[in-house]
C-alpha cells in the first residue's frame, strides 16, 4: 500500500510529485513511456506565460499569475533554464485596437505586473524586425522562456532525490475504488493507494471516468512547430505573439531558452490520442503566419519541426481537485497552455487538497535543491578548464553542433532518473538537437549508452521499446 | 603553444594540404582531427573507385586515405586525434595577425593554439530531416545515408531491413547498393528533381545493376510509424517542385535514408568572420585558395562540395602550397582581385576571383551547373570577350565540371576588369 499513486510523469505529474515529497508520504509515479516528459510536456512552445490570456476567476487565470512568480527562484533551486524575456502581442489593425485593450484590462485584473500597450515606434524600437504592419503591442515584461524537458526533469529528479518512486514504461490499465483508497492496475501489477493522482494529460479523462460519474472529456488539440537554426535565434529577443484576427488564433514567434528560434503552434483537433504527426499544411500554415510578424522570416533555417497534443478540456478550464463522488481520487486534467507555466504553483495547489484529505508531517531531510549537468556550450573558459580537470570526459566532444561532450552524457545516464535512451540524453544533455539533427552524433551516443548500460547497441532505442535503432548484423538476411 | 600553420580536419583535404605544406617546407604545423583516426568520411566508404586521378588505379576510400596517411607519417607531420576545435579567432597586433585556435581533449584539456596561418578543411554534413521538413511521424529508422553507412561499414550492424532512399546523392546511391550487398531490400529511390545530384557511373553501378528503381521527380510527403517507420508516401512533383495531390503512394519500409544534399560545415570560420558564398555556403576564396581573412586558407568540401575526392586532394594541395608560400612570405598581398563571374547555368566558381600577379601559370577554375545541358559548350569570356568554347555532350549537377586560365594569356589583357563563366546552349 502507497500513499499517493500520480499517474504520468510530464510536466504536471512531477511537479505535484516534488511537492509532495516534502512530506512524509510514499508516492508512486507510473508513466506509460520509457522517460519522463514523453507527452505534451515534451512538445509545446516553453514560454512562462506572463498571465493576461485567461478568463478572471479561472484556475487558469490564478495559477499561471502564480507560476509565473514562482518560476525564476525555482530555476535557481533546481538549476534548469529560464529566462524572463518579456512578450508582445501583436495587433495588427487599428479596428481591433480595443481587443488588446481587454487583453490589457484583463491582465490588470488576473495580476500580472508591469503590463503595457506600446505604439509602433517603441515596438520597432524594441523588436527591429517586427513586421511594418503591426501598429500596437500589448507589452509584459513578466513572460519568459523555459525548457520544458529542463523543467520537467529538474522536478522529477528532485522528487526521485527525495524518495519518490519512478516507474517507467508501467501502464495504467484500470482503476477500481477500495475500502479506503483505489487499485490500480497496470502492466506490471497492481497497487494499492490511499490517494490518486490522475495528471494522464491528453488520457486523463479515461482515468476520471473509471472513478467518478462526473464525466469529462478531453479533446487532443494538435499543434506543429517549426525550430530553426541558432543563426537566426536572436531574430526577435521577446516572445511575440498575435492577436486573434480573422485569419485565426495566430502563432508565436519567439527566441528559446538555449538559443534557437521557434515558430508555431498550430491548433487542430483531431481523434487519436497518439497523433504527434506533423503535416504538410500545419507546417506551412506555421511558416506562413511567422511570416506576419516579423519581416523577412527565416524559413529556411528550419532545422526540426515537431507536434505536440494539448489535453483540451470541452468546457475550457483545467479540472483539479476531487470528482463529489471520487474521494481520494485527484484529478490534474485538462492541462493545456499554460499548463507549463502553471506547473509549479498548480503543484502546490493540489498537494494542498491531499494534505487536507490525507494530512501527513513535512520531511525534515528534504532536499530542496538540485544541480544540473554541467554544460560546456555555455561554460566560460576557466569553468571549461575546471570541468575538464574534474574529469577530462568533459573534452571529448560527441555531439559538434551543440558542443555536448561524453562527460556529460555520462552525467546523463548515471544520474536520478537517468536517460537509458537516445532521446532521453537529448533531452538531458543536448545531443543531437543541433542543426545536423544527430547525424553525426547518434551512433556515438548510442555506443555510449549500450557501453554504460551494459547492454548490445541493438537493444539500444530512440524512446519507447519498438524504436531501436538496429535491426541485426550485416548479411544476416541473405539466404544461402 | 604557437605553431606556423595549423590544419582544421585530418580528413583527405587536411591530409593533402599538410603533405604539400610540408613539401613547400612548413615544417611547424599541426593537423587537428576531431575523430579518433585519420582519414575522415573516407574510413567509411568502403566501397571502390577512389583514386582514378591520383593514382591511376581503383582504391577503396580507407585505402586512398592510407596513402596519404603513410605519406603524412613518413613526412613526420604531427597530428592531434580527438581533438575538438571549439573555437577560432584572430588576434591582431602591430604588424602581426594571428589565429587563435582553441582546442580541447581528453588528455591535454582546454588550450589555445596562436598560428600564423590556418588550413580550414572541416568538410561537410549532410542535410537532415529536419532541414528538409518532411512532414509526419519522428519514428526510428530515419537516418541520413552517411550515418547509416557508419553503421553498415565500421560497426557491421544494419540499421534496418526495408529501406526506401530519398534523393539520388552520390551517398544515398551507394548506400542503395551496400543495404542490397548486406541483405535489406531496398525498393526504390527517390529524387525531387527531374535528374539525378549524383554520378552517372553511381546510377548505373548502384542502382540499374541492381535493378533499384529511380523514380525522378518524386519526394517523401509523409513518414508513417509510431515507434519505427512502418511506411513512407512518396508523390510525384510538378514543375515547381511541389507534389501532385493524387500521386500519392504508399511504400511499407522500415527504414528511410536521406541523401538530399551536402552543406559544408562552416560555423567555425563563420565565428571568424570569414566572408561566405551563399551558393557554395563555403567561404569565399582567391586564386590561392585564400579566404577574406589573411592566412586564412579553405579547401576540399568546406569549401565547395566535390563529387570526386581526387580532386579535393589537388585543391587542397594548393591550398597547402599557398599557404607555405604565405608563411615563407613569398605570396604578396593581393592587390587587384579580378572576380570570376558564374553566370548562364554556372552556379559559383571556385576560386571566386583572380589576383593574375599571384596565380600560378595554370589555374584550375571548378564549379557546379545548375540543370542537365546536352550538347552545350562552356564559355570562358575575358571583358566581355569569348576567350575560350568547350563542347560538352552531357553536363548535369552531380559532376563537377572545370576550365583552366593561363596566367600568360591573363598577362596580356589590357586593362582586365572580368573573367566570366557560361554555358551556351546554342552550340
Amino acid at each position: 500500500m502507497v500513499d499517493v499513486v500520480v499517474i504520468g510523469a510530464g510536466v504536471t505529474g512531477c511537479a505535484i510529485a516534488r511537492e509532495l515529497a516534502k512530506y512524509e508520504y510514499k508516492v508512486t509515479v507510473l508513466e506509460r513511456a520509457s522517460d519522463v516528459c514523453e507527452g505534451t510536456s515534451k512538445a509545446n512552445s516553453g514560454i512562462v506565460h506572463a498571465g493576461y490570456d485567461a478568463h478572471p476567476g479561472t484556475l487558469k487565470a490564478k495559477l499561471n499569475v502564480e507560476g509565473n512568480r514562482m518560476m525564476e527562484a525555482l530555476s535557481e533551486e533546481l538549476d534548469f533554464p529560464f529566462k524572463r524575456n518579456g512578450s508582445l502581442v501583436l495587433c495588427f489593425d487599428d479596428e481591433d485596437r480595443p481587443k488588446l485593450q481587454r487583453l490589457y484590462e484583463q491582465g490588470l485584473e488576473n495580476g500580472v505586473k508591469e503590463l503595457r500597450i506600446i505604439e509602433k515606434d517603441e515596438l520597432k524600437q524594441l523588436e527591429p524586425n517586427i513586421s511594418d504592419n503591426a501598429v500596437a503591442a500589448l507589452y509584459a515584461p513578466a513572460g519568459g522562456i523555459v525548457c520544458p524537458f529542463g523543467l520537467t526533469l529538474a522536478l522529477a529528479e528532485n522528487a526521485a532525490v527525495n524518495g519518490v518512486d519512478f516507474r517507467l514504461n508501467t501502464e495504467v490499465q484500470n482503476i477500481e475504488k477500495t475500502n479506503g483508497g483505489y487499485r490500480v492496475a497496470t502492466n506490471h501489477g497492481v497497487l494499492e493507494s490511499r490517494v490518486v493522482i490522475n495528471a494522464a494529460g491528453v488520457y486523463a479523462d479515461r482515468f476520471h471516468n473509471m472513478v467518478s460519474e462526473e464525466k469529462i472529456h478531453i479533446i487532443p488539440r494538435k499543434g506543429e512547430y517549426c525550430l530553426m537554426d541558432k543563426k537566426v535565434g536572436g531574430f526577435v529577443s521577446r516572445t511575440v505573439f498575435q492577436l486573434p484576427t480573422i485569419y485565426g488564433k495566430g502563432v508565436l514567434v519567439t527566441p528559446t531558452v538555449h538559443g534557437n528560434l521557434l515558430a508555431g503552434p498550430t491548433a487542430v483537433d483531431v481523434e487519436d490520442c497518439e497523433a504527434v504527426n506533423t503535416t504538410r499544411e500545419g507546417l506551412d500554415d506555421v511558416l506562413k503566419r511567422a511570416a506576419l510578424s516579423v519581416s523577412h522570416f527565416p524559413a529556411g533555417q528550419v532545422i526540426t519541426s515537431f507536434a505536440g497534443l494539448r489535453a483540451h478540456e470541452e468546457k475550457g478550464d483545467f479540472i483539479i481537485g476531487q470528482p463529489e463522488d471520487a474521494p481520494g481520487f485527484f484529478d490534474a486534467a485538462g492541462i493545456e497552455s499554460p499548463g507549463l507555466t502553471c506547473a509549479p504553483a498548480l503543484g502546490r495547489y493540489l498537494a494542498k487538497q491531499i494534505l487536507e484529505y490525507l494530512p501527513a508531517q513535512a520531511k525534515k531531510d528534504f532536499i530542496g535543491t538540485r544541480k544540473g549537468i554541467p554544460s560546456m556550450a555555455l561554460a566560460g573558459p576557466e569553468e571549461r578548464a575546471k570541468l575538464i580537470e574534474e574529469n577530462p570526459l568533459y573534452a571529448n566532444v560527441v555531439c559538434r553542433c551543440e558542443l555536448v561532450t561524453e562527460g556529460e552524457i555520462m552525467d546523463a545516464i548515471h544520474r536520478p532518473l537517468g536517460a537509458t535512451t537516445l532521446d532521453g540524453v537529448k533531452r538531458r544533455t543536448r545531443a543531437g538537437m543541433g542543426r545536423c539533427q544527430a547525424g553525426f552524433c547518434s551512433p556515438k551516443t548510442v555506443e555510449i549508452l549500450a557501453r554504460e548500460l551494459d547492454r548490445d547497441m541493438a537493444e539500444i532505442s530512440k524512446n519507447d521499446p519498438g524504436s531501436e535503432f538496429l535491426t541485426g548484423y550485416d548479411k544476416d538476411d541473405i539466404e544461402e | 603553444m604557437k605553431k606556423d600553420l595549423v590544419i582544421i580536419g585530418g580528413g583527405p583535404a587536411g591530409l593533402a594540404a599538410a603533405i604539400a605544406a610540408k613539401e613547400a617546407g612548413v615544417d611547424d604545423l599541426l593537423i587537428v582531427e576531431r575523430d579518433a583516426r585519420l582519414g575522415g568520411i573516407l574510413n567509411q566508404c568502403i566501397h571502390n573507385g577512389f583514386g582514378l586521378h591520383t593514382f591511376k588505379e581503383e582504391l577503396t576510400g580507407p585505402e586512398y586515405a592510407g596513402r596519404y596517411i603513410d605519406k603524412m607519417l613518413s613526412l613526420d607531420i604531427p597530428y592531434k586525434l580527438n581533438t575538438m576545435v571549439v573555437d577560432l579567432s584572430e588576434k591582431r597586433t602591430e604588424g602581426e595577425n594571428r589565429k587563435l585556435v582553441t582546442v580541447m581533449n581528453r588528455e591535454e584539456g582546454l588550450y589555445t593554439i596562436e598560428a600564423r596561418a590556418v588550413i580550414l578543411a572541416m568538410g561537410c554534413r549532410e542535410r537532415s530531416r529536419g532541414a528538409l521538413n518532411i512532414p509526419g511521424y519522428r519514428p526510428a529508422g530515419i537516418y541520413s545515408a552517411g550515418t547509416a553507412q557508419r553503421y553498415v561499414n565500421m560497426e557491421g550492424r544494419m540499421p534496418g531491413k526495408e529501406v526506401v532512399i530519398l534523393g539520388s546523392g552520390d551517398i544515398g546511391l551507394i548506400m542503395a547498393r551496400r543495404m542490397t550487398l548486406e541483405g535489406a531490400k531496398v525498393k526504390l529511390v527517390a529524387e525531387l528533381m527531374p535528374y539525378s545530384g549524383g554520378l552517372k557511373r553511381n546510377i548505373v553501378q548502384c542502382l540499374d545493376d541492381f535493378g533499384i528503381p529511380l523514380k525522378l521527380s518524386h519526394t517523401v510527403v509523409d513518414i508513417k510509424g509510431k515507434e519505427r517507420v512502418e511506411a513512407v508516401v512518396i508523390a510525384r512533383v510538378d514543375e515547381h517542385l511541389k507534389p501532385i495531390p493524387g500521386t500519392e503512394e504508399e511504400i511499407k519500409c522500415d527504414t528511410l535514408l536521406l541523401s538530399c544534399g551536402l552543406i559544408p560545415e562552416n560555423e567555425l570560420s563563420e565565428s571568424l568572420g570569414v566572408e561566405m558564398n551563399p551558393v557554395t555556403k563555403g567561404p569565399r576564396v582567391n586564386e590561392s585558395l585564400e579566404t577574406d581573412r589573411e592566412g586564412v586558407f579553405a579547401c576540399g568540401n568546406v569549401l565547395h562540395v566535390h563529387d570526386l575526392v581526387d580532386y579535393v586532394s589537388e585543391e587542397a594541395a594548393q591550398a597547402g602550397k599557398r599557404a607555405a608560400a604565405y608563411l615563407h612570405g613569398a605570396l604578396k598581398k593581393a592587390e587587384k582581385e579580378i572576380p570570376i563571374k558564374a553566370v548562364n547555368g554556372v552556379r559559383y566558381t571556385v576560386p571566386a576571383s583572380v589576383d593574375v600577379e599571384r596565380m600560378e601559370n595554370v589555374q584550375v577554375v571548378r564549379f557546379r551547373v545548375g540543370n542537365v545541358y546536352r550538347d552545350a559548350a562552356i564559355e570562358v569570356s575575358v571583358n566581355g570577350r569569348v576567350v575560350s568554347s568547350r563542347k560538352k555532350k552531357v553536363l548535369a549537377p552531380g559532376e563537377m565540371e572545370q576550365i583552366v586560365l593561363k596566367k600568360t594569356e591573363l598577362e596580356q589583357v589590357e586593362n582586365l576588369q572580368e573573367i566570366t563563366v557560361a554555358i551556351r546552349q546554342d552550340v
